[in-house]
């Protein structure tokens, strides 16, 4: 029984899926769990700060978007973090998506309106492979939720870039990073220098602000109603505790009768 | 044997007039907070049933006017209905206007169901029982007075799209529009 | 009592009441059916169970009006639903909690059961009525899990199928049966969204015989003692649907806790990437509430007498549930209350400390100590339930029992009253 799960399991992760964790070296350490990061929206009174949002999409517009898609995000959505509905038009008006067929039969691109989900960067999976030696940047819609460790360890992953340490031997076309599981990531250096862009209000750009900017985003993008849940959380905790004190004080009264 | 058991139950011990308010009170608000809980509750399940985010976001279409001559008829889809655009010539806007309004089941001048005058444009719907009219494509049978004819029940509709002849009951639908500019409209 | 009044209302409850008599049901069911009147907190659960299962469905029936079960659109249509919906967020995050929470409030129901001797005469059927639901608790929430189409989604689906071929001569012709196709595919999320919608109406069903079976003879009660006359009953209203009331409260406050502020805790990070035939996550982990017996599942890591240890592991694992049928004949003692069952009671902590074992040992990747930890808690478990209870019961000397009820609570002027 043990085996047979093993064998398919073994099957999968040799699958042809190169440019997955490779198969770390001998001697490449254990991998670490990323440190925890402080973040605005953790905890149960946690919000979203909407500035760091903001330059977070920027980060996402300029480092990440020509590899990685965001599917399930429309532009509309942008409204929720302080655009206006004229800037998100903008926005999205930058983005050309393929629409279509028109009357002669054929697709075409257009720019994309709000109601489009965002442009992905490529047309199909395979497309993405052959841009990067085989390796499939994924979808970073749900990518803070679909990692352990959520936005500590895209935090991680973001900043852990470094060198081999010695003894540890990378495949081809692979990086060393310190949190990436096995150590070997198929993807560049995404934040290589302080001030690789500018933001717009003026923040310093070093790559420990961009990383955590980018991850807020990225959070947001996973769980774009955080800051409504925590709200209507923190109302109906409190009205099941004044309910749950009521309904006690009854049940007391009640019961004294035969007590 | 019964009666024991009752009057265990409704003797309390030294309740008085005192205990019986506070219980009252104690039960009304515990009734009052339950009911108010649940209907809060029940309010997500219902809405979830409202249009939701994306369907929203589609209610409103964009249409480029300059690829339409005078005299063409375009349809586009907006909300998921036929809407008839009609670039109209100079004879459909004066039959539309000479028309006395009085005599029609749905009195309307031309003036009150355009912005421009030579841009016609309404829900493709009929107003008699929905099907979508004929007039938008060349050869189509526009009916007696050159606007469009629904071919299910014989209602016939005028240069203004009003009805003049037939069961539908209403001119066709003017969706809110407004122009973004000289060649294209917003439409809803 | 709206029956006997003279009022119009209790002339239109008496016209409905002799055609269909619904609110003399009600009344005699709430006002005069005896409840005893010792009943702690773990009697709570029940109704508590009821509650919940309400809730899953009318959640269950609104996430079904925006969800599209064919493989390359679940996945996305769940997304819509969280970010697109009005409140689809919320009604998502009750039905995933929800399913964890009726199995918490279920197991703590079922060993309330364990412990006081509930499924002791008369009450052998409402006990297997119970395991009925359990049974079909599991079935309806394994298909759940499988409508998201994650990653655990595909991969949980494919392993659990995958037992069925370890029945001899039939077994990959059921599996086959059973996927519709080659592997876990369309076919299978269709036919699992269809039994989802449809199973949880046959619990309620079975759950409705579970309570005529119950109102036979009445709730158990701490005691484990018969009542004996008035003296030991009280009306479950207003007394027990207050207390209910009271308990489903506390039970919103931590389920709330959960659906606002740590809604994904319970569940595993890889279900949110899309299930992807060519690539098995590094662990297939099931739900926590099938952790015991997964555990039991992958114990057997041995062939025994020429039978594969596939077949067995199958086998033990279906029968660590299917012997809690025949518990009530197991069970030798003629004391029900662990109260007064120094043995068992022991005997009893025995088992929870053995579940919780075989829970985290379900939970982690079945190497190096785990192993053998895992197959100890096996035997044990089959052990506490095959010998030691009707061992138990046997040799036990039980501590007396109360006369009545009533006598441990009423003043001593009213006790021994028959």
């Amino acid at each position: 029984m043990r085996q047979s799960l093993y064998a398919l399991a073994a099957a999968g992760v040799l699958s042809l899926a190169p440019g997955l964790a490779g198969l770390s070296r001998a001697d490449c350490p254990e991998t670490p769990s990323p440190p925890h990061q402080q973040w605005s929206f953790e905890g149960p009174l946690g919000t979203y700060d909407e500035a760091a949002l903001q330059r977070g999409f920027q980060v996402y517009k300029e480092a990440c978007s020509a590899c990685h898609a965001l599917k399930h995000v429309a532009y509309r959505d942008l409204g929720d973090i302080g655009y206006s509905a004229d800037q998100v038009k903008g926005i999205a008006a930058q983005f050309q998506v393929t629409d279509g067929p028109n009357d002669q039969g054929q697709m075409y691109q257009r720019p994309a309106k709000p109601s489009d989900m965002f442009a992905a960067p490529f047309p199909n999976d395979q497309a993405a492979r052959v841009a990067n030696n085989g390796a499939l940047p994924p979808d970073m819609s749900l990518l803070v939720k679909a990692r352990e460790g959520g936005p500590d360890y895209v935090y991680g992953i973001a900043t852990g870039f470094k060198d081999a340490p010695a003894g540890c031997t990378l495949n081809a076309n692979m990086y060393y990073n310190e949190y990436f599981p096995g150590h070997q990531i198929a993807m560049p250096p995404p934040l290589t220098a302080d001030g690789q862009l500018t933001y717009a209000d003026g923040t310093k750009a070093t790559i420990q602000q961009m990383a955590h900017d980018v991850t807020t985003f990225l959070a947001w993008a996973s769980e774009p109603n955080l800051d409504e849940r925590h709200r209507m959380g923190a109302k109906v905790i409190l009205f099941l505790l004044v309910a749950a004190g009521i309904f006690y004080a009854a049940k007391r009264r009640i019961w004294a009768k035969i007590h | 044997m019964s009666d024991v058991a009752q009057s265990q139950v409704s003797h309390g011990h030294g309740s008085g007039h005192d205990g019986e308010t506070r219980r009252d009170f104690l039960t009304l608000t515990a009734t009052a907070l339950g009911a108010v809980g649940a209907i809060c509750a029940i309010w997500p399940f219902i809405d979830s049933l409202n249009p939701a985010k994306d369907t929203l976001a589609l209610s409103t279409t964009d249409v480029d006017l300059s690829p339409v001559q005078v005299g063409q008829r375009l349809t586009i889809a907006w909300q998921g209905k036929p809407v008839f655009i009609d670039h109209r010539p100079q004879a459909e806007i004066d039959a539309a206007q000479k028309v006395d309004v009085s005599t029609l089941r749905d009195p309307q001048t031309d003036a009150q169901r355009v912005q421009k005058p030579e841009w016609l444009i309404v829900v493709g719907v009929c107003t008699h029982l929905g099907c979508i009219p004929l007039g938008q494509k060349q050869g189509d049978d526009r009916g007696p007075f050159g606007g469009w004819f629904c071919p299910c029940h014989g209602s016939v509709y005028d240069t203004s799209a009003r009805i003049r002849q037939g069961p539908a009951p209403a001119n066709l639908l003017v969706p809110p529009y407004k122009f973004t500019s000289d060649t294209a409209i917003t439409i809803g | 009592m709206p029956v006997t009044g003279t009022g119009r209302v209790s002339r239109i409850i008496r016209w409905i009441d002799y055609r269909l008599p619904f609110v003399a049901t009600l009344e005699h069911e709430l006002h005069e059916y005896p409840t005893p009147r010792n009943l702690n907190y773990w009697w709570n659960f029940g109704s508590l169970a009821g509650i919940v299962l309400v809730i899953m469905i009318v959640s269950g029936i609104v996430l079904a009006m925006h969800y599209t079960p064919e493989s390359t659109m679940a996945f996305d249509s769940v997304e819509r639903i969280m970010r697109d919906v009005n409140y689809g967020w919320l009604l998502r995050y009750i039905h995933m909690n929800g399913a964890s929470m009726f199995f918490v409030i279920v197991y703590i129901h079922i060993f309330r059961g364990l412990y006081y001797g509930s499924y002791k005469y008369p009450r052998e059927l409402l006990w297997m009525l119970g395991v009925v639901i359990l049974l079909l608790m599991m079935a309806t929430a394994f298909m759940g899990y499988v409508l998201p189409w994650g990653q655990m989604s595909y991969w949980g689906a494919t392993v659990i199928t995958n037992l069925f071929s370890a029945i001899p001569v039939f077994g990959q012709k059921i599996v086959t049966l059973l996927w519709g196709g080659f592997t876990v595919g369309n076919p299978t999320l269709n036919r699992f969204f269809s039994l989802h919608y449809l199973l949880p109406f046959v619990i309620v069903a079975v759950v409705g015989l579970h309570l005529v079976a119950l109102h036979q003879h009445g709730s158990n009660n701490p005691l484990g003692i018969d009542h004996k006359g008035p003296q030991d009953s009280i009306p479950f209203h207003p007394y027990y649907t207050i207390k209910d009331l009271f308990g489903l409260t506390v039970f919103l406050l931590i389920f709330a806790v959960f659906v606002f502020f740590y809604p994904n805790a319970l569940g595993d990070p890889q279900n949110y990437i899309p299930a992807n035939p060519l690539q098995t996550p590094p662990d297939i982990v099931p739900e926590w509430y099938f952790l015991p017996f997964y555990a039991i599942l992958r114990s057997m890591t041995f062939n025994v007498l020429g039978i594969p240890s596939k077949l067995i592991g199958v086998t033990l694992m279906f029968s660590s549930l299917l012997l809690l049928f025949v518990l009530p004949w197991l069970d030798t003692s003629r004391v029900r209350s662990a109260t007064f069952r120094p043995i068992y009671k022991k005997i009893f902590w025995l088992l929870v400390v053995d579940v919780l074992t075989l829970g985290y040992v379900g939970a982690h990747p079945p190497a190096g100590p785990i192993v053998i930890v895992g197959q100890i808690a096996t035997f044990y478990y089959f052990f506490h339930f095959l010998i030691l209870i009707p061992l138990v019961g046997k040799i036990e000397r039980p501590r007396p029992l109360p006369t009545s009820i009533g006598a441990p609570v009423l003043a001593p002027s009213a006790a021994g009253d028959e």
